[in-house]
């Protein structure tokens, strides 16, 4: 497919704020499932700082607003083609070996639920299978339902509450892999999901499952399948904090408004 | 019972490095000594050296006792030691730069990877990352002990920022103050140039950006860290600016310092902050110590940190039992400094010998320090010991243990006059463009007769060390 991303991000403080300074994880990956034709990152009278891949593969980038400053605006434009090659990520290139992906962060830490559905989940049919069997079970346990938890609720808490969004989903999934000894990461992207007519989430999020043989693959409960040709990678984590595309902190008392806008749409080709 | 070397007398005789000094401790009658000590604590105390030793916790005000005798090695002595600390020092760093690229060491298996990958000090946002001249660990402190004549253990690694080394040039200063004839009698090698080779280390690894005199900082978390004093100090010493989060701010792809006179670009920061507190923007979001966006910047070539984020994973406890290995893997050779034998109690086989003989053992926490949360076997009651076996099993990777070590003894000023008390060492090797010794450390000792643990929050106090010119 050949999507068009439009990503705006408003920042705006009651009190003019004397900096900013953010982290940027807002490019494609570069793996055999996306090429990107044209992509441009613009921050409000940003000054970029020194870009790199690191080691997980992901495209970083440093920004900085000097002050006084009562509001930023980031915004994300580009088109990418994209394939669907059913979750796996092929030819991408990493340093971080797989067993990184092992440790638990408090968002991930496992509870005795978490457990379970790992448990259950076991097999002596392969590794591929055991994390399908996850995913499905992560599906089952949390319903969608936006607004019932927030952007700390951990894995275990959203699994008690059997609702959640991506967040929650891919949290989950994440926990319950790493319990059953497979590798798991959080992948943020985006999602081009108005083709069933329902809106979904454009900014969305998965789990990628570490698969001996296949390398890692996406798995997206909150939609019951694997990434395809409709999703944009941008970059990976342990959990969300570790895998957010903006991550940063403005200098001053004023307080921060957030404003998220994201459009994907489909190009004809 | 155990027989402990003394590095003062041998079989009724006086070894050669300590001959001067006999005289000396004989020709000082009590009265004067009682009079100097007090002169020396006045020192200390005036100076405001009052800080804890590397993670050691307890008062941060409290001074650390000074025993005025000081320790000794011959120049032969020291060669040697100069030699394993090295070799030690280049393995740890090559084991770093391994680790964070292609991880040659662990695909060998020479080093168990979940002891790596899994460490809690290994930093993912740092793999791949290579930083100037190849150094992740520039200020390697290494802690040893001495059995014998010619026999050194090194007991634990330092890779991150070993703090006491005020100590070791203070201790010298305050000696060279009250006793300056023992300073005309004896040959002895001199540590004060360590801030200047320190500044000199530090400058040598400014980022490829960096054209011109590199301008280093030392970054520190504010006066109310235990160590202050000796960032203050060492700051003040190598005539670099000490700094603090806020007076450093991210813009563009570099790193600059406020002055009076407006920004100025900074080039490697020497900190003594944590990796978790450095940035908020890529570590802990809640810390206000750090400098926000120091790590995309460092990442992307325009800054060094010293030492690097990530250089934790070379100096845990678990990993430390490899260090020989390293040292036959990456350098070809054998390890000049042996390690302490040290059995893992996650492992099933070790955990059963350590069950069997924990009162002849010492255990340690895999990640603890400052002789907490430790048994030393045979010093401790048999409940102590009990006690600490149901910890062990509770949670067996979390120990290690290792045979109680006949820490060697130096004289030292007691109440009732001079008696030997246990001392370890711990001497800071600075690597860059080059490796580079002073020929001294930091003296650890005992006060507490019987006593085989040195660390200040447990009645340790500090020495003078001198290494003799051949």
């Amino acid at each position: 497919m050949l999507l068009t991303v439009d990503h705006v991000t408003r920042y705006s403080y009651d009190r003019p704020v004397r900096a900013v300074m953010q982290s940027h994880r807002l490019t494609p990956s570069v793996f055999d499932g996306q090429k990107v034709r044209d992509w441009t990152v613009t921050v409000t009278d940003g000054i970029p700082g020194g870009a790199f891949r690191d080691g997980a593969g992901d495209r970083v980038q440093g920004w900085t607003v000097k002050g006084p400053v009562s509001g930023i605006e980031v915004r994300v434009t580009g088109t990418v083609e994209t394939l669907d090659l059913a979750g796996v990520l092929r030819g991408h290139r990493e340093v971080v070996p797989p067993e990184v992906y092992l440790v638990e962060t408090a968002p991930t830490a496992a509870d005795a639920a978490l457990r379970a559905v790992a448990a259950a989940a076991m097999g002596t049919d392969g590794p591929l299978a055991v994390a399908h069997r996850l995913a499905a079970a992560v599906a089952d346990a949390i319903a969608y339902r936006p607004g019932a938890t927030h952007a700390h609720t951990t894995a275990a808490e959203a699994l008690a509450l059997g609702e959640g969004v991506c967040q929650d989903h891919a949290h989950a999934l994440i926990a319950a892999a790493r319990v059953a000894g497979l590798p798991a990461r959080y992948v943020s992207g985006y999602l081009f999901a108005d083709s069933d007519g329902v809106a979904h989430e454009a900014a969305h999020a998965w789990a990628e499952i570490f698969v001996a043989g296949l390398g890692w693959v996406g798995f997206d409960p909150a939609n019951r399948c694997c990434p395809d040709d409709r999703y944009i990678r941008l970059g990976s984590g342990l959990d969300a904090q570790d895998a957010a595309p903006i991550r940063g902190i403005a200098r001053g008392t004023g307080a921060e408004s957030l404003d998220v806008t994201v459009a994907v749409l489909a190009l004809q080709q | 019972m155990t027989q402990y070397f003394n590095e003062m007398y041998q079989g009724g005789k006086v070894r050669a490095p300590y001959a001067r000094l006999e005289d000396w401790m004989k020709a000082m009658p009590a009265a004067l000594r009682t009079l100097k000590q007090a002169e020396a604590e006045d020192l200390f105390r005036r100076i405001g050296i009052t800080f804890a030793v590397y993670g050691e916790g307890g008062d941060p005000d409290r001074l650390i006792p000074f025993d005025m005798f000081p320790r000794v090695f011959t120049g032969a002595e020291w060669a040697r030691l100069e030699k394993g600390i090295k070799q030690r020092a280049r393995a740890l760093n090559a084991f770093l730069v391994d680790v964070y690229q292609r991880g040659e060491i662990v695909r060998a298996g020479r080093v168990p990877s979940r002891l790596v990958y899994q460490n809690e000090a290994y930093e993912k946002a740092v793999a791949g990352i290579r930083p100037p001249k190849g150094v992740y660990s520039h200020i390697v402190g290494i802690d040893i002990v001495r059995t014998g004549p010619d026999e050194f253990f090194v007991l634990e690694d330092n890779c991150r920022t070993p703090s006491g080394v005020s100590y070791m040039l203070e201790n010298r200063e305050i000696m060279m103050r009250m006793f300056p004839d023992l300073f005309r009698e004896n040959r002895i090698e001199p540590v004060e140039k360590y801030p200047e080779i320190l500044r000199r280390t530090l400058a040598s690894v400014a980022p490829e950006k960096c054209s011109g005199e590199p301008t280093v900082v030392l970054l520190t978390p504010g006066h109310f860290n235990s160590a202050y004093y000796e960032h203050s100090f060492l700051a003040d010493l190598m005539g670099i600016e000490l700094v603090e989060g806020q007076d450093l701010f991210v813009e563009g792809e570099f790193v600059w310092m406020r002055t009076t006179e407006g920004p100025k670009k900074v080039d490697v920061i020497y900190r003594r902050i944590d990796d978790a507190f450095i940035d908020p923007l890529c570590f802990r979001p809640d810390s206000m110590l750090g400098v926000p966006g120091l790590m995309d910047v460092y990442r992307s070539g325009g800054v060094t940190i010293c030492s690097a984020p990530g250089a934790g994973v070379a100096d845990d406890k678990a990993v430390y039992t490899f260090v020989p290995e390293m040292i036959r893997f990456y350098l070809g050779e054998e390890p000049i400094l042996q390690n302490v034998p040290t059995w893992q109690c996650g492992k099933s086989d070790d955990l059963r010998y350590v069950l069997d003989n924990l009162s002849e053992l010492v255990v340690k926490e895999v990640h603890g320090s400052g002789g907490y949360g430790m048994l030393v076997g045979p010093k401790s009651t048999k409940d102590q010991v009990e006690a600490f076996r149901a910890k062990i099993m509770a949670d067996p990777g979390n120990y290690i243990a290792q045979p109680t070590l006949a820490l060697s003894t130096t004289p030292t000023f007691v109440a009732e006059g001079v008696a030997p008390r246990h001392v370890d060492l711990r001497p800071y090797c600075l690597v860059g463009e080059r490796i580079e010794l002073v020929p001294g450390a930091l003296t650890r000792v005992a006060l507490k007769e019987g006593s085989l643990v040195v660390n200040s929050s447990q009645g340790g106090g500090v020495k003078d060390t001198w290494v003799l010119a051949e």
